[in-house]
């Protein structure tokens, strides 16, 4: 049954996990078929129907743009063409795209877990001080070894503020909703803390300015450009080649399958031996550190120093992105694409018809209402195939 | 240097921290409703900038701070509205569905914010009332019975909520809903109906926070007047193990702490502001790791309910 | 025929000479804040409100902004996207700004970029750079309070410890303190440039202990100013921007950023061909920064003296202040 999955971890497609989790028998000889070839019906189904989401947002914030006096179709032009319709507007995209994919990395470990990371912000906090702190302490390191040290770190750092709400919840019940808040302004307060004092610019405090920010980092820390003249950084190729890590994570080792497995079904999960809080605590851990990496990306890809204002919301809309990605790491790569483009795209618009910038957060938070609420159909799709596999396995039995 | 245990300081102490602690009340009070039923909603931040703009709004041009306050209770109903309608009828993954409601309620309380008044006023808000006799009594006397009606309001909640919640045929529903909701739904408890109702609610006093803030304690309206409190209070539900009683003595520890290290910078203790301001925060999830471990939250919480679905 | 094809190819040469004479200087302004915000991104766009006005209107002047750009990339884009459209000058206005504008400023030789508050023009002959010496206007606040506390204590309810906050408070207490050494000043920081709720308590918690007089910095401190109203005795002096109307009967003054004599300067200069290269500093000398009295408030007129003492020392040099 669950052993048999578990021997087996790379062969057989989550879906037939998901009936041996629920049902506790082995897949039908048909769902073990079904299992190897691509379920394009369901694919189809979790793009378009996001995409459905995003057009009726979309229309909504049409009316609110003819109220305003402002021409709907040139303005929703000019977000396309200021995501995707410009070369700096494309790298722009792929930038924005960049943190997301790695914030929302970290949420959907934690989510197959079953644990909700809104510690996002905090976590990438962590590793934006750490990614500051190191290479101004280590300058003297050359740049192959100092770019991958510095992001080993801030993950480190990152970890360790997710490792906190998971070990609060796995030995002390402490709810991480709860402790992640708290944690967020915390980070924040440190991050005041030192840039107020040991961190900041040596320049700004010569020059009296006292400026919140950090010393600009050592030349040979920063990520390459990969596009003269933009500000897309290697740190985007980091990122996808780290979806690529995290899918195989997730599903070819068995600590990947043990955290699903806790999300999918703790009860049996904990029946077939997996201790449910230290693997949730493990997927809390890790969601810091993807988050970390956000943050360090963002300082030595982008800035190439610590700023205040850094985290720029992405561990919130880290959550929506991974959400616009089923909370699969390669389904991520487009979705934090499109989510990104939306951002940049948003903000072209903001700027050709000259409307508040409040009103572009007012339609992403349509878009983001109306695509979560759009994922019904495709879970009431699987739920009728899954139920379907059952009969089909009840069959063969 | 004035000593920090004086009795004017701690006097003055607790007066701050009641104004402080009334919008988390109402925001958590309500947010224990929805949660009890089995409905997470982290949008409650939105909701509380839109109604504090309506009702600020309301305020200003029609002079009358109650209907600013009614405005505040029907833009919070509107949006509980639509928070249960993607939440409980579309069945959205309801963290991610109550970041967009959060978005759209900052989003959208700034645009009017910018385009129906435009820059920064004040209006005259609730006033203290002051309740004779029992005040004069000394410390207790100012903190408890110097108070705007909505600070008095949002302390005579909390024995209400749980009234409702432990007391009533209503609050076992809720409860039912939040736990074991394929059982209260064979039961013939309309599962779909008790969680509107309850987000809605929540949604309604999450507005009459909002309208606490820019009718009562501000007297005013600006971009981000909440600055993240909704998070907050959503985090004091969790702290008071969805018991109102708890809640409120989550809001209290918050705001006291708060209080107390605003009197602490005042006093020119030594200490970093930033260290200051961390302390609420930081005693919030030491007091929690002391009393977790009686917890439960609600078995169904964050679940969507589909029938035929176990 | 071939006079009349010579009179419309004249009509037009004159339509289109009128065209490029009429064609207005195009700026655009990135801010961290909204416009609306009573202090440091509304004190820019007054100054370029007022600019227009003067030259004539958007038809002399176009204005384009783009507000709460507090995220830097974000902020980068707009930067560019304008510089790219072909506006003349490009304010980047807000500190962090800075290394967005160094990259930018490279790519478009023939834009004005002008990027504040800081000092460093990057060597670059196309951008330059202002700032503002907040700490003058805190001093002369501070002499003012100095005369008017009748408590002898001071409250200073600030948000972070950092940039134009910090010089302002520092210069407020070396004023204080030059009239009154034994007056107390107490100060609390937030922790935040937008809490407003916070900041209301700071202000509360300063009343409860005898402050009659507060100051701060940032947008957030309308929260004080509220406070301020609701005791109804106690005093506001501001910053950035000119207070007044939010407490009529309590505001003494604000210190003012004036950008308009910069921003005349870098559109005049732009006409020239000189693109960049200064650092603009406002000070009570050079009329940048200025001490906007409420005319509501009756100041009595020994006060006033002092105050305007204090603005000729400084202006002068003979008193200085250190931030």
């Amino acid at each position: 049954m669950v052993l048999f999955a578990a021997r087996h971890p790379g062969m057989i497609e989550i879906r037939a996990e998901e009936t041996v989790l629920t049902t506790g028998t082995p897949p039908s000889p048909a769902a073990k078929r079904r299992a190897f070839t691509v379920d394009w019906s369901r694919i189809v189904l979790n793009v378009a129907l996001p995409v459905l989401g995003v057009i009726f947002a979309l229309l909504l914030g049409a009316v609110m743009l003819l109220i305003l006096k402002a021409n709907p179709l040139a303005a929703y032009v000019s977000l396309v063409n200021g995501a995707v319709g410009t070369t700096f507007g494309l790298t722009q995209t792929l930038v924005k795209a960049t943190p997301l994919l790695l914030v929302g990395l970290g949420i959907c470990i934690a989510f197959r877990a079953n644990v909700i990371n809104i510690g996002g912000e905090g976590q990438i906090i962590a590793g934006a001080l750490m990614s500051t702190w190191f290479p101004l302490f280590f300058h003297t390191l050359p740049g192959w070894l100092l770019i991958p040290s510095t992001m080993i770190a801030g993950f480190l750092a990152g970890a360790f503020w997710g490792f906190i709400p998971g070990i609060l919840k796995a030995r002390l019940n402490v709810n991480e909703i709860l402790s992640t808040i708290m944690l967020n302004a915390i980070a924040l307060q440190l991050m005041n803390l030192l840039l107020q004092g040991p961190l900041m610019d040596p320049a700004g405090v010569a020059a009296h300015t006292f400026l919140a920010q950090s010393a600009q980092l050592p030349h040979q820390v920063w990520l390459p450009r990969l596009v003269p003249r933009t500000l897309l950084h290697a740190g985007a190729i980091v990122a996808v080649l780290l979806a690529a890590v995290v899918y195989l994570f997730l599903w070819r080792t068995t600590i990947g399958y043990d955290i699903r497995a806790v999300g999918l079904n703790p009860d049996a999960a904990r029946y077939s031996g997996i201790n449910v809080p230290t693997f949730q605590a493990l997927s809390l851990t890790l969601a810091g550190g993807f988050a970390g990496l956000a943050g360090v990306v963002e300082v030595i890809g982008v800035q190439h120093r610590l700023l205040e204002g850094l985290t720029s919301g992405y561990g919130f809309t880290g959550i929506v992105a991974a959400l616009l990605g089923s909370l699969h790491p390669l389904g991520l790569i487009p979705a934090s694409i499109l989510f990104g483009g939306l951002l940049v795209g948003a903000d072209t618009m903001q700027r050709a018809v000259q409307v508040p910038s409040s009103l572009i957060d007012a339609i992403l938070g349509l878009v983001v209402l109306f695509v979560s609420g759009s994922a019904l159909w495709s879970r009431r799709w699987a739920s009728r195939r899954r139920a379907g596999e059952q009969m089909d396995t009840e069959e063969a039995a | 240097m004035k000593s920090v245990f004086s009795v004017a300081v701690i006097s003055g102490i607790l007066n701050t921290m009641m104004g402080l602690a009334a919008p988390f009340l109402y925001a958590a009070l309500g947010e224990t409703i929805t949660q009890t039923s089995g409905v997470v909603n982290l949008g409650v931040d939105g909701i509380m900038l839109l109604s504090a703009f309506a009702a600020f709004y309301a305020a200003l041009t029609t002079g009358s701070l109650w209907i600013g306050l009614l405005a505040a209770a029907l833009v919070g109903l509107a949006m509980g509205l639509l928070m249960s309608f993607v939440s409980v009828t579309l069945k959205a993954e309801q963290g991610v569905s109550g970041i967009g409601l959060y978005m759209f309620g900052l989003g959208m309380s700034s645009l009017l914010f910018k385009v129906l008044i435009g820059t920064v006023k004040t209006v005259q808000g609730f006033p203290p009332v002051r309740i004779p006799v029992v005040a004069d009594i000394p410390i207790i006397g100012s903190m408890l019975f110097n108070n705007s009606i909505p600070v008095y309001g949002a302390f005579l909640l909390v024995p209400l909520v749980w009234w409702m919640l432990e007391k009533t045929t209503f609050g076992l529903k809720i409860k039912s809903v939040g736990q074991n909701p394929a059982a209260a739904d064979s039961l013939g408890i309309s599962v779909d109906r008790i969680r509107y109702i309850s987000v809605c609610l929540g949604a309604v006093l999450a507005g009459i926070a909002g309208a606490s803030l820019s009718i009562s304690l501000l007297n005013l309206f600006q971009d981000n007047l909440t600055a993240g409190q909704g998070f907050i209070a959503v985090a004091l539900v969790y702290f008071g193990g969805w018991n109102p009683i708890g809640v409120l003595g989550g809001a209290l520890l918050f705001s006291v702490v708060n209080s107390f290290q605003l009197w602490v910078q005042v006093l020119g203790v030594k200490i970093p502001a930033s260290v200051a301001v961390m302390l609420p925060y930081i005693l919030t999830i030491a007091a929690l790791t002391v009393t977790a471990n009686r917890m439960r939250q609600p078995a169904a919480l964050n679940r969507p309910f589909e029938r035929g679905e176990s | 025929m071939k006079g009349k094809r010579f009179l419309v190819a004249g009509i037009l040469i004159v339509l289109l000479a009128m065209g490029a004479f009429a064609a207005p200087f195009r700026v655009a302004v990135v801010m961290p804040s909204a416009i609306s915000d009573m202090a440091f991104s509304q004190s820019m766009w007054n100054a370029l409100i007022a600019i227009q006005k003067e030259m004539g209107g958007a038809t002399a002047l176009e204005l384009k902004y783009s507000e709460n750009m507090y995220k830097v990339p974000d902020a980068a884009a707009a930067v560019r996207d304008y510089a790219s459209q072909g506006f003349d000058v490009v304010i980047a206005h807000g500190s962090q700004y800075g290394s967005s504008v160094q990259e930018i400023a490279k790519d478009f030789p023939e834009v004005t970029f002008a990027w504040g508050t800081d000092v460093n023009t990057f060597g670059l002959p196309n951008v330059y750079a202002y700032t503002a010496a907040a700490e003058q206007g805190g001093y002369v606040n501070g002499v003012l309070a100095a005369k008017l506390t009748k408590s002898k204590t001071v409250g200073v309810t600030g948000p972070v410890e950092v940039g134009d906050a910090k010089t302002y408070i520092d210069g407020f207490v070396q004023g204080v303190q030059s009239v009154n050494p034994n007056i107390t000043i107490s100060k609390t920081w937030t922790g935040s440039f937008s809490d407003v709720a916070l900041m209301a308590a700071a202000a509360k918690t300063h009343i409860a202990n005898g402050a009659d007089i507060l100051t701060g910095s940032s947008q957030s401190v309308v929260g004080s100013i509220g406070a301020a109203k609701d005791n109804g005795k106690v005093l506001w002096f501001g910053t950035q921007a000119n207070q007044a109307s939010l407490a009529p009967k309590l505001v003494v003054a604000s210190q003012v950023y004036d950008w308009t004599a910069m921003l005349k300067n870098i559109i005049a200069d732009h006409k020239k061909g000189t693109l960049g290269g200064v650092t603009y500093t406002l000070t009570l000398d050079n009329g940048g920064l200025k001490i906007a009295y409420n005319p509501a408030f009756r100041i009595p007129a020994s006060v006033k003296a002092a105050g305007d003492a204090a603005v000729k020392g400084i202006a002068k040099g003979t008193i200085t202040v250190n931030p």
